[in-house]
């Protein structure tokens, strides 16, 4: 065991307080999207491309404009043009061009479902009208779908004159690849040489949808003298204010930008969609616009992760040490360039302590709406591959699948393949946790097997700003700039109060809009409890050496005189002098009086973020008639680092494990023959519903995190990483066929084992 | 063509609007009575995140028109509450943290306090079977079941 850093005593972390917005939330009365209003809005609809692929020779809008409840209309002329270039918005790389362009098209539509153009009515009904009233020619050009057709030579070009970066020398004919990426670590073909055993295996996976159940909305209104404001539901309104300022040229200042409650994101809400579409109509029709999205637009027209193309090989030494493993990832980008194929390939073998690693990566186009983030970006489809060949590898060498992982599972020191050195991580806690679970040693019924999987995800930090007001009464409102999507405010309001020694209910924490608060980069890469959490222990801690300074003031000796134990102002010693103990709640009265009001306020980009390692175990049951595959119980382990709402921490866990539960066994989309999606609906792509899944177990490991003040490591995204292996290495021992491809549905897995039958007998 | 004129109960108030004939009972309720609380997820029956009772009788409001609620009593998560005191089902979901995002809770919350009309001490598979019509993306439904449960052990001991 590495040794660790000894958790303090906690008053309130690690409790389970009910969450500051509880009540609004099941009352109906918490405002989300969609539910925002204002006198006088007008309904914005998004017109979108029939074709998968197709030049825009004109746009004609004259008949709409025309339409009477028609107040404007926007189309490419209404955006100038912007870079090529990367330049960051905020901590993410942005390429504007391609940004403008999915928001609207301009020479070409380049998926089915593609705005070409928006209008502002009086009416939802008139605006439908409108939409068939705006003529666009099209010259409908060839399309690709899949990420290998579309890496051939010959396939329709997606984005004309694209050369493959990250090639030397680089190529001399465009192509749908728009990078090449690789990480290496020593030598493979020296670690294959060394292998008793190595397996190569070729995996497929289908875009699925990050499937957020409320869709995306927004209300916009541009005042007549420029300034304007933006209600929208995102997981980053300080980058939603970029993107928007940038793509209207609007000084960042003018754009006030509210986040309304979310209703789920996974990534998905990291994007702005009809937000400058809805200001661009605000301010040529000179009212408010509220736009929503119909879940048919959220599937055709946001971003679904990718779907990929995977080869892995592992070779290994009789006794379970792994010698080398390489990959090659092939991910679909959608319509323009940014797979999340790079930290694809950066955290396939992250869960193992390896001399010889080589991974590529391809980041490919196709005719298909542009890729958006989804929990863990690139890493679920990765680790599957190469957690499902570590399961074949267990099974070839007759070794189980936990010790085998704890043979190779990286611990602190390990240089991973992608450059760090892991500082204090839990992934042997986790493993041993699985080990001793009453899961892992429970019987199985009949048709049923049992598998498990590692995951990782990095995890960051980043700019945050918050600021804790003490109030006059001695109770405190923190204002934080990520948006909650599932607990946080209960979680920093813990913890300020165990840094005041103050209780849970006097910490009132809201969510700020971008023109209360510093910058906040977004909810998202498990950041906000960690990132969020550091800076309001930070504002706290100034609030307390401000509260000091008062004390010290009052008591007329020096501020380092003052000590805060257990809620209280003191002397710090005889020396000092003899005066009463003084409250928060004391010294807050006299705030007035003795330098004006405490404001403990937190600017920071948080550093060391921490790195979480997860492993589940499943259990499934295969119906030998229909092939269908049945979760029948399941546990999730995972370090989180120090878990500050146990509940909302077991929540993330069952969470993902959900998602990978549908990505593993239902959720695909499904594309014809002609470039068009045919499962743009809940009915058709299914998400795992209450019936399909049993109680999801969970053991939190906490491996404290030496760089946050409490410890915290980000916990949101791992969950989703390894169910699919997890789900694939159970259903070949309920099946006796390994499966290569998800989701592994029940017409696949039906013909795996009818195959292996006729196999047998063959 | 001119608007149609509905009377109907809503959480026990009497009140009246004037609709389209092809506007959904969700859009009424949302638009015209300003009642937010159920959410538009599909509009296709698929999420239950609309779900209201007619009469007593569950449905996902986004495929009812509003003219059929003409005469109807409707309940909507609005009217759950009784004062400042939370139904057992909504102070459980806080209690054991049945939701993340929440913007499918009031669709559950109203499909379970139906759920539990018709049968107050379901299974697990019977919970698991009724509200397999919400969708709710962020919890795998582990909780929501817990609470659930909870809700109607507490509710029966009450009754």
């Amino acid at each position: 065991m590495q040794e660790r850093v000894k958790s303090p005593k906690f008053d309130i972390i690690g409790t389970r307080p009910i969450r500051p917005d509880g009540a609004d939330k099941v009352t109906g009365r918490a405002k989300f999207g969609a539910d925002h209003k204002i006198a006088g809005q007008l309904v914005g609809k998004v017109l979108r491309s029939p074709h998968p692929h197709a030049r825009i020779k004109s746009i004609n809008i004259a008949k709409a404009l025309a339409l009477a409840g028609v107040k404007a209309v926007v189309t490419r002329e209404d955006f100038k043009e912007q870079s090529p270039e990367f330049i960051p918005a905020g901590e993410m790389l942005v390429n504007y061009r391609d940004v403008l362009r999915n928001v609207l098209a301009r020479e070409k539509v380049l998926y089915e479902g593609h705005a070409v153009a928006a209008v502002a009515a009086t009416s939802e009904t008139i605006a439908r009208q409108a939409l068939k009233l705006i003529e666009v020619a099209y010259e409908v050009l060839p399309h690709v779908i899949n990420e290998v057709e579309a890496m051939k030579p010959g396939a329709p070009i997606v984005e004309d004159g694209m050369i493959t970066a990250g090639v030397t020398p680089p190529p001399t004919t465009p192509s749908n690849v728009a990078k090449r990426v690789e990480f290496t670590l020593g030598d493979v073909a020296k670690g294959f040489k060394d292998a008793d055993v190595i397996i190569e295996r070729e995996f497929n996976t289908k875009p699925v949808h990050q499937g957020y159940i409320e869709p995306h909305a927004c209300v916009a209104s541009v005042s007549e003298d420029g300034t304007a404001e933006l209600w929208t539901t995102t997981q980053g309104h300080w980058i939603a204010r970029a993107h928007c300022a940038k793509l209207l040229g609007w000084d960042i200042t003018k754009l006030r930008v509210t986040s309304s409650e979310i209703g789920g994101g996974f990534g998905g809400k990291t994007v702005v969609y009809m937000e400058p579409l809805a200001l661009a109509l605000s301010q040529k029709s000179h009212r408010p616009v509220k736009m929503v999205m119909s879940r048919e637009e959220v599937f055709r027209a946001s971003g679904p992760t990718s779907g990929a193309n995977i080869w892995v090989k592992i070779g290994a030494k009789k006794d379970g040490r792994i010698v080398a493993g390489e990959a090659i990832l092939k991910y679909q980008a959608g319509c323009f360039q940014g797979s999340p194929v790079q930290p694809g390939c950066m955290c396939a073998f992250a869960p193992y302590d390896l001399e010889n690693v080589k991974v590529v990566g391809y980041d490919v186009l196709s005719n298909r709406p542009k890729v958006a983030a989804y929990r863990a970006p690139g890493g679920p489809i990765s680790e599957y591959a190469v957690e499902s060949v570590v399961d074949e590898l267990a099974a070839t060498l007759k070794i189980d699948p936990i010790e085998l992982r704890l043979k190779n599972a990286a611990k602190e020191g390990t240089k991973a393949a992608y450059g760090p050195k892991f500082g204090p991580v839990g992934l042997v806690e986790c493993l041993e946790a699985a080990k001793n679970s009453p899961h892992w040693k429970a019987p199985l019924g009949k048709n049923q097997g049992r598998g498990m999987a590692s995951g990782f995800w990095f995890n960051i930090g980043g700019e945050t700003t918050v600021s804790l007001q003490l109030n006059e009464d001695g109770t405190l409102t923190l204002m934080v700039g990520t948006p909650d999507i599932g607990g946080l405010r209960a979680s920093l309001a813990m913890m300020a109060a165990e840094e005041l020694k103050v209780p849970y209910a006097k910490v009132r924490p809201i969510i700020a809009d971008t023109s209360s608060l510093g910058y906040n980069f977004l909810t998202g890469g498990s950041r906000a409890t960690f990132s969020s959490g550091m800076a309001t222990v930070e504002a706290a801690r100034s609030i307390i050496k401000q509260a000091s300074g008062r004390a010290a003031k009052l008591w007329e000796i020096p501020e380092d005189a003052v000590s805060f134990e257990n809620g209280e102002f003191r002397p710090a010693g005889d020396n000092a002098g003899k005066h009463k103990p003084m409250t928060l709640a004391d010294i807050a009265k006299v705030a007035g009086k003795t330098g004006g009001s405490i404001v403990g306020y937190a600017a920071i980009s948080a550093q060391g973020a921490a790195p979480s390692f997860g492993v589940h175990i499943a259990d499934t049951e295969v119906d030998p008639e229909t092939g269908k595959l049945t979760v029948t119980r399941y546990t999730a382990i995972q370090d989180a680092g120090k878990a500050i709402h146990p509940s909302y921490v077991e929540g993330q866990f069952q969470g993902g494990a959900a998602q990978g539960i549908g990505w593993a066994l239902s959720e695909e989309y499904i594309y014809g023959a002609d470039g068009k999606l045919q499962n743009a609906g809940f009915l058709d792509y299914r998400i795992p519903v209450a019936s399909d899944l049993p109680m999801l177990d969970t053991i939190i490991i906490e491996v404290p995190n030496p760089r946050h003040p409490y410890g915290v490591r980000g916990i949101g995204e791992t969950p989703i990483i390894p169910p699919m292996a997890a789900i694939a290495a159970a259903a070949c021992k309920a099946t006796g066929v390994r499966m290569f491809e998800l989701p592994m549905s029940p017409p696949k897995v039906l013909k795996a084992m009818k195959d292996a039958k006729a196999g047998k007998k063959a | 063509m001119a608007k149609h004129h509905v009377s109907a109960t809503v959480n026990n108030d009497p009140v009246e609007f004037l609709c389209e004939t092809d506007q959904t009972l969700l859009d009424c309720l949302r638009d015209e009575l300003n009642l937010t609380g159920a959410k538009e997820g599909c509009s296709s029956g698929d999420c239950g995140a609309c779900s209201v009772t007619i009469n007593g009788r569950l449905v996902c409001s986004c495929l009812v028109l509003g003219v059929e609620a003409n005469g109807m009593k409707i309940e909507t998560i609005e009217g759950m509450a009784q004062g400042d005191k939370l139904h057992p089902l909504q102070q459980k979901f806080l209690e054991h943290a049945a939701l993340q995002c929440g913007i499918c809770t009031p669709g559950v919350l109203i499909a379970a306090k139906a759920l539990l009309a018709k049968n107050p001490n379901p299974t697990e598979t019977e919970t698991r079977y009724w509200l397999a019509g919400n969708l709710c993306r962020c919890t795998g439904y582990d909780k929501i079941i817990r609470a659930v449960m909870d809700a109607a052990s507490e509710m029966r001991k009450g009754a």
